[in-house]
Order: structure tokens, then C-alpha cells, then sequence
């Protein structure tokens, strides 16, 4: 206890440290998924059509694509020493099945993705055209790929599968690597992520282009900004619906294999069938009874089972039956926490896709507004689904608290008992310090090459195999 | 061969990956403000790893990665038991990658100096602290029968470790060196065909000082002949940069490297962590090991991909082959 009245262990000050890098870290991850793929696909078009303005555009968000992605990557490599620094006893108790996926990641996936990217970069006017559209290719397919060893990773913790635990060393061991990679969990959080990625990534075409739009009605550029904002929309409304098609199935697969996050979710608290759902409830400031709701009848039963009378299990009971299946103590996670970032998730993401339609209506048949409104609108657009990302990934997360891995570690059974409170603490503070200073440097960079728009194209000199390059040996990003 | 083995060899071979490719450009970046003396000299020298600085730090990545799925009793009380000196390297190749991306994003002199600072000491920071940590695990640090780390920083800091520190930034600044001889034309190649010579002269006797208490604490046959192919190669490395010769060179420096890191690995087998404390917390590649069924699944997917990824990776270097000068920097 110190002078304030309150006590932090080594143990508070890991979990904030793991929330703080893992939430930082995914505000890069989504544009670089998404990014990567729309840039190649622009890339494409440019290929497919001799159109300059898709190469503009490529190499215009190719930029904004490299300044975060280089975040991503640098904030990506704390994330695997992570678990062996402040979790070891975690990474002991899974590091059988759990290390896998991570060595499957970096072995297929990272060196596809950097190995490529470095290609692509260094590669302008320097490798054979299809050769070089190819290396933006590899490179999206790198990054995509790498979400789903890290989700299957993810999801063994949600709901483990294929292994068992050995009597004799107290450790989980795998039993069926199969069983681990299709983990139902993975199956439906992998598209669930993949879509939110492009519900920003999307939205990031969208802003940048309507800014030049609004700003510079009659630029030679004008057309091009156009075609990026359409496309940004339509590819945010595309995504949306993805999300909420995968959303929908997670709910269901929630509700049978982490009931007690399903019913933190709705501040649940009394079993009930039919559930209702919860639009707003305000409750106690502890969270344990509700002053205030407006419900939906029969729909969570719905969104919970398929079945709009289905039962849908209160954190009450489920807190008896697993108190009796686990030994006595606090099964629930943190309700206000879960319940609105829930809610939190959901409404930024889908306040997104209510812009993106804003832009293609009032867009529509050569129309061209000129109103600060839409402008304002458009330029938060890309900040939404980010917060709904990070809401998304505060609720999957602390919805299985206290587990770490749900129903055989608790978390604070997996932190590192060598790792003094001292230590961490100063581990926290360097990366808090280092991560807002380069957030702030990131951000300026973003805003300063999505102003300056895209590029006027020098004509480049065409590349001719047979000719000597010694004079062009790389393009020089760097 | 025991599954275990295999594993052991292969996480040696990562790490001995990751030395050599990262070992280049770790020293690139510590010569940044030496060979260096204007912007466009800067550029040539950042532009020489430019396009595979990040491929080679995967290198370190997927050595994590089979650590934690091979031993994850090695990673665990590794990772936990070094934890001040992994924040620094951490911190630095944050600072490092970034700067590496970000310098040439604005003209302002002041802020390309900041990211060349970031360049050079997130390069200089984990080629010193690697060195350290690998000493540290081959000299055996205090752990609890139930393997968990209970030394603190200053038993990080010994005199052994320090001089593994050394040699390793010292290795490295050579093989940076001959690097940047290989890969760059005109004055920027000659300084740095000069310096190769003088900072590996340096590098050899400290690796020979390093190699040879390395042995004495703890050695086999094998350590023996890799140690002494490890000064031989160096010593050939230097031959060949003294006369110019920069691509035997740099396969001096590289094999050299490569031969080192395996004298480590060599000495230290089948131990993975010795303990100076209770010997019944020692990790051994047999009590740290995952479950014969994860080792298996790991191999496969090992075999199929390594030469996947080793052929295009190599590939880039090819596609990147040719030399850079100040002259190619074009003036925006």
C-alpha cells in the first residue's frame, strides 16, 4: 500500500504494459493489412489499364502505407519478446502449442511480407514491371497471412483445443496441431479482423481523398481523388457488412464457448430466455446492478443462439457453476469495461459505413459538394473503425478475464515471477514514453504527405533488361 | 538424430542467420556518422541495407519464435531473467527501424541528425548487448531449482560478458565495414576498405581473447575446431580486405561471425542455460524442450519452407547486387 491508498503489483503494471503495446501496435496493423492489399490493388488496375492516375494513386498511398508500416513493424517485435519478459509462466504453461504459430508466422509469413516489401520499395523502375507488382502482392499476402497464425495463436487462449494437460509437469501439451489451426474461434475471428483492417484502410482512401476534393474542386487531379473516395466507400461498405456477417457468427460461437463473455458483453446478469438486448443500461458504479435500461426483447437470444427464445446464461449462474467447476472466486471480468466496449466497437465501426454511404450519395452522377460538414465528417472517418479496432480488442481481451487461458490458467498465474515490480514498471514507462513520442512524429508525417497529395509523374526512363543499369541500381526510398 | 538435437542445431543456425545479415547492417549503422561526412554519404551508406535491413531482423524474429516452440523453458526464463538488457535491444531496433523509414521523409537537417542518432545508437546497443547476453548464457547465470532467473542486473555485468560485448560491436563494425567496400563505388568504398582493416585488427584480437576464455569455461572438440576456423576466417576476411578483394571479404567476416556464434552454441550443448546456482536448475536442450509430437509438426514446416524463403531472400541480394555510389543519389 502506498501514500495514495492504493497497492500495484508487478502484476497490474504487466497487464497495463500488455494492453498499452498490443492496443498501440494495432492501430498499425489494420491499415497495413488493409493498405497493402488496396494499394495492390491500384497497382493492378495501373497494370491492367496504362491509367496514370492508378499509378499516382499507388505510389501516393503506397507512401502513407510505408510511414505506418514501418510502426507496425518495429511495435510487432515487443509484442513476441513480450510474453517470454513479463509472462513467462504463461509461456512455459504454453509455449507447446502457443510458441508454434509464432515461429509459423515470422517462417511464412514475416519474411514473405518484409523480404518483399523491401523489394517493392527499392524496386521502382528498377525490376521488370509485373515482376515488381508481384512484390506488393507477396507482400499483402505476407501480412494477411501473418494475422491468421497470430489469431490461432489468439484463439487458443479463447478456446482451447487440441492438447491436454500433463499430470506430471502441470503443462498444456498439443495433441492436435490440426485442431489448433481450425480452431472455430480463429475461423471467425480471422475474416472478423481481416474486415475491420479494410474498414479503416478504406476509410484512410476516403478521407485523404475527399480533403483534396473539398479543397480543389477543378485541379487536373480532380477526377483521380474522385475514383480514390468512391472506391474508399465502397470497399468501407463492403467491409462493414463483413464485419457484421463474422461479428454475428462470433456472438454465436461466444455464447457457447465463452458464455460469461457473451453475458459481460450485455451486462447479463440473470439468465433468460428469451434475452433481450441491451441498446444502453446504466448501471451501479460497481457494476453490479442496473438502474437504468432500454432493451430490444428476443433479440440477444437471437444474436446469441440463432434462436430468438434461446437461453442465453446470466454472469450469476455462470459465476456459481464455475465456482464449483474451478474452486471458489471471481469468474467475471470487469462488466462496465466489457459492456461498453462492446457497444463502443460496434458503433464506431458502423458510424464509419454510415459516412462511407454519405460519400457515395452525395457523390453520386458527377455530383461534387462543397460543404465543411461532409469534409469534417470525412476526415474522422478513419479515426472511427481504428477506435472500434482497439474497442474490439479491449472487449475480446478483457471479456476472458481472470483467464489466460479460459478454464485452465488464470492470468495472474501467468506472470513472471523473476521479473521485479522495479523492472517493469521501468519497461512500461520506456515503452509508453517511445511509443507516444513516435505516435506524435507518425501522425505528422501521415497528415504532411496525405496534404501533399499525389505525385506529378517525371516520365521514367523505361527498363530495358538488355540495357546496362548500373546507372539506376535501386531507386532510392531511403 | 534426437528431435531435441535437430531443434537445438536449428535455432543455433537462426541465430548464426541473424548475426551475420543483421551483423552488417548494425555495423552500416554505427559507421553512419564515421564514414559519413555529408548527407548524400549518409544516404549511400543507409541505402546500401535499405532494401534488406528488415528481411535480415526476421531473422531474430523467427529465432524467438522457435525458441518459444522448441524450449519454451529457455525462452521463458531467458527472456524473464534478461529482462533490462532485451528492453534496451527492443528500444533500439524500435528507434533504429523507424529512423531508417522516416529520415528522408522531411529536408530539415535537424531532423535527419535526430534519426541518424537513432540510426546509431539502435544500431549500437543491441551489437554490444547481444554479445553480453550470449556470453551470459554460455557462462551459466544463477537459477532456482524451478529454472527461474534469481541473479539482477549486475550479474549480467561481468567482465566476461562485457568483453563478449566488445567483440561482438567490434565484429560487427568490421563486417559493416567490408560491407559498405563491396557495395559502394568511389571515395565512400576506399575509406571503408581502409577502416575494415583497422577496426578488424582490433576485432581479431578481441575475438581470439573472447573465443579462448570462452573455452575455458566451458568447451568440446567441436567448439575448439570452430573457434579456431572462427580466427582463420577473420584473419583471411582481413588478408583479402587488405588487398581489396571485398567480396572474399566479406565472406571472410561473414563465416567468421558464422563460425563464432556456432562456437557458442557448440560449447554450450546439450546445455541451453547453465545455472551457477542450484545445478538442478540448469536447462538442458532435453528438460526446456517442447513435446516430441510439436518438435515433429515444427520440422516439417521447417523443411518445406527454409529454402523457400532462403531462395528469394537470397534472390534479393541478387537483385540488389550492384554498387552504390554519391554519384546515384539523386538530388531531391
Amino acid at each position: 500500500m502506498n501514500s495514495w491508498g492504493f497497492q500495484v503489483d508487478a502484476l497490474d503494471v504487466a497487464r497495463w504494459q500488455f494492453g498499452v503495446t498490443t492496443v498501440y501496435h494495432f492501430l498499425f496493423v489494420p491499415l497495413t493489412i488493409g493498405l497493402s492489399v488496396l494499394v495492390a490493388i491500384l497497382q493492378t488496375l495501373w497494370h491492367r489499364t496504362g491509367n496514370e492516375r492508378y499509378l499516382k494513386l499507388t505510389k501516393f498511398y503506397g507512401k502513407l502505407f510505408l510511414i505506418n508500416f514501418a510502426m507496425g513493424v518495429v511495435t510487432g517485435i515487443v509484442q513476441e519478446f513480450q510474453f517470454g519478459m513479463n509472462w513467462s509462466d504463461y509461456s512455459r504453461f504454453v509455449g507447446d502449442i502457443f510458441g508454434a504459430p509464432l515461429a509459423i508466422e515470422a517462417l511464412v509469413a514475416f519474411f514473405l511480407e518484409s523480404t518483399f516489401i523491401g523489394l517493392w520499395i527499392f524496386g521502382w523502375e528498377r525490376l521488370p514491371k509485373r515482376l515488381h507488382l508481384a512484390s506488393i502482392w507477396a507482400a499483402a499476402i505476407g501480412t494477411n497471412l501473418s494475422a491468421y497464425f497470430i489469431l490461432a495463436a489468439n484463439s487458443f487462449m479463447q478456446n482451447p483445443v487440441g492438447y491436454r494437460v500433463n499430470p506430471d509437469t502441470g503443462r498444456a501439451e498439443l495433441t492436435d496441431f490440426v485442431a489448433v489451426l481450425t480452431n472455430k474461434v480463429a475461423l471467425v475471428t480471422f475474416p472478423h479482423t481481416i474486415a475491420g483492417a479494410f474498414l479503416v484502410a478504406g476509410s484512410l482512401l476516403v478521407a485523404v481523398a475527399l480533403w483534396h476534393l473539398v479543397r480543389n474542386r477543378d485541379s487536373a487531379d480532380t477526377p483521380t481523388y474522385r475514383f480514390a473516395a468512391k472506391f474508399g466507400s465502397w470497399v468501407t461498405l463492403v467491409a462493414a457488412a463483413g464485419v457484421l456477417i463474422t461479428g454475428d457468427i462470433q456472438g454465436k460461437i461466444m455464447t457457447q464457448v465463452q458464455p460469461m463473455k457473451m453475458a459481460a458483453a450485455e451486462g447479463l446478469y440473470s439468465t433468460e430466455s428469451p434475452a433481450s438486448f441491451s441498446v444502453l443500461t446504466v448501471g451501479s458504479l460497481d457494476g453490479s446492478r442496473e438502474l437504468f435500461a432500454i432493451k430490444i426483447p428476443y433479440l440477444l437470444s437471437y444474436l446469441g443462439t440463432g434462436d430468438p427464445k434461446g437461453t442465453v446464461h446470466g454472469i450469476n449462474d455462470l459465476q456459481a457453476q464455475y465456482a464449483s467447476q474451478y474452486g471458489a472466486g471471481n469468474y467475471a471480468p470487469i462488466i462496465p469495461v466489457t459492456y461498453w466496449s462492446f457497444r463502443f466497437m460496434i458503433a464506431f465501426g458502423m458510424a464509419a459505413a454510415a459516412i462511407a454511404l454519405l460519400v457515395l450519395w452525395t457523390h453520386r452522377k458527377g455530383r461534387a459538394p462543397h460543404n465543411k460538414w461532409l469534409l469534417r465528417a470525412g476526415l474522422v472517418m478513419p479515426l472511427l473503425p481504428l477506435v472500434a479496432n482497439s474497442f474490439g480488442w479491449i472487449f475480446t481481451e478483457m471479456g476472458r478475464q481472470p483467464w489466460i487461458v479460459f478454464g485452465e490458467m488464470l492470468t495472474r498465474n501467468g506472470v513472471s515471477r523473476s521479473v521485479s515490480l522495479t523492472e517493469v514498471l521501468t519497461s512500461f514507462t520506456a515503452f509508453t514514453l517511445i511509443y507516444a513520442t513516435l505516435a506524435v512524429i507518425e501522425f505528422r508525417l501521415l497528415v504532411r504527405y496525405a496534404k501533399a497529395g499525389v505525385p506529378d509523374l517525371t516520365p521514367a526512363p523505361e527498363i530495358d533488361d538488355s540495357h546496362d543499369d548500373a546507372e539506376r541500381p535501386l531507386a532510392f526510398a531511403y | 538424430m534426437e528431435l531435441t538435437t535437430i531443434w537445438f542445431l536449428l535455432v543455433a543456425v537462426l541465430f548464426t542467420g541473424y548475426f551475420i545479415l543483421e551483423g552488417f547492417d548494425f555495423g552500416v549503422g554505427m559507421l553512419l556518422p564515421v564514414l559519413g561526412r555529408d548527407d548524400r554519404e549518409r544516404r549511400v551508406l543507409i541505402n546500401t541495407i535499405g532494401p534488406v535491413w528488415d528481411g535480415n531482423e526476421v531473422w531474430l524474429i523467427t529465432a524467438g519464435g522457435a525458441m518459444f516452440a522448441a524450449f519454451p523453458e529457455w525462452y521463458a526464463t531467458l527472456f524473464s531473467g534478461f529482462y533490462l538488457p532485451l528492453l534496451l535491444i527492443l528500444l533500439a531496433l524500435i528507434a533504429r527501424g523507424v529512423a531508417f523509414e522516416y529520415r528522408h521523409k522531411r529536408p530539415e537537417p535537424s531532423w535527419k541528425r535526430r534519426w541518424d542518432a537513432a540510426i546509431f545508437f539502435g544500431s549500437l546497443v543491441p551489437a554490444v548487448l547481444w554479445g553480453v547476453a550470449f556470453a551470459n548464457i554460455l557462462r551459466g547465470v544463477p537459477l532456482t531449482a524451478d529454472h527461474e532467473y534469481a541473479g539482477g542486473l549486475l550479474d549480467l555485468l561481468n567482465p566476461y560478458a562485457l568483453l563478449g560485448g566488445v567483440t561482438t560491436a567490434a565484429l560487427f563494425l568490421t563486417h559493416g565495414a567490408v560491407f559498405v567496400a563491396l557495395k559502394t563505388v568511389g571515395d565512400i568504398r576506399e575509406r571503408a576498405g581502409a577502416l575494415a582493416v583497422r577496426v578488424g585488427v582490433v576485432a581479431a584480437v578481441l575475438a581470439v581473447a573472447f573465443l579462448t576464455w570462452t573455452l575455458s569455461i566451458r568447451s568440446s572438440t567441436a567448439a575448439v575446431v570452430l573457434a579456431s576456423a572462427a580466427a582463420a576466417a577473420l584473419l583471411a576476411g582481413l588478408a583479402a580486405a587488405r588487398v581489396r578483394r571485398e567480396g572474399w571479404a566479406f565472406t571472410g567476416t561473414a563465416v567468421a561471425i558464422g563460425l563464432a556464434v556456432a562456437t557458442l552454441f557448440a560449447a554450450l550443448f546439450p546445455n541451453v542455460l547453465p545455472s551457477t546456482l542450484d545445478a538442478a536448475g540448469t536447462l538442458t536442450a532435453t528438460n526446456a524442450a517442447s513435446t516430441p509430437y510439436t518438435l515433429k509438426i515444427m520440422s516439417w514446416i521447417a523443411v518445406v519452407f527454409t529454402p523457400i524463403v532462403l531462395a528469394y531472400q537470397g534472390w534479393t541480394y541478387w537483385v540488389f547486387r550492384k554498387r552504390i555510389g554519391v554519384a546515384h543519389i539523386p538530388q531531391h
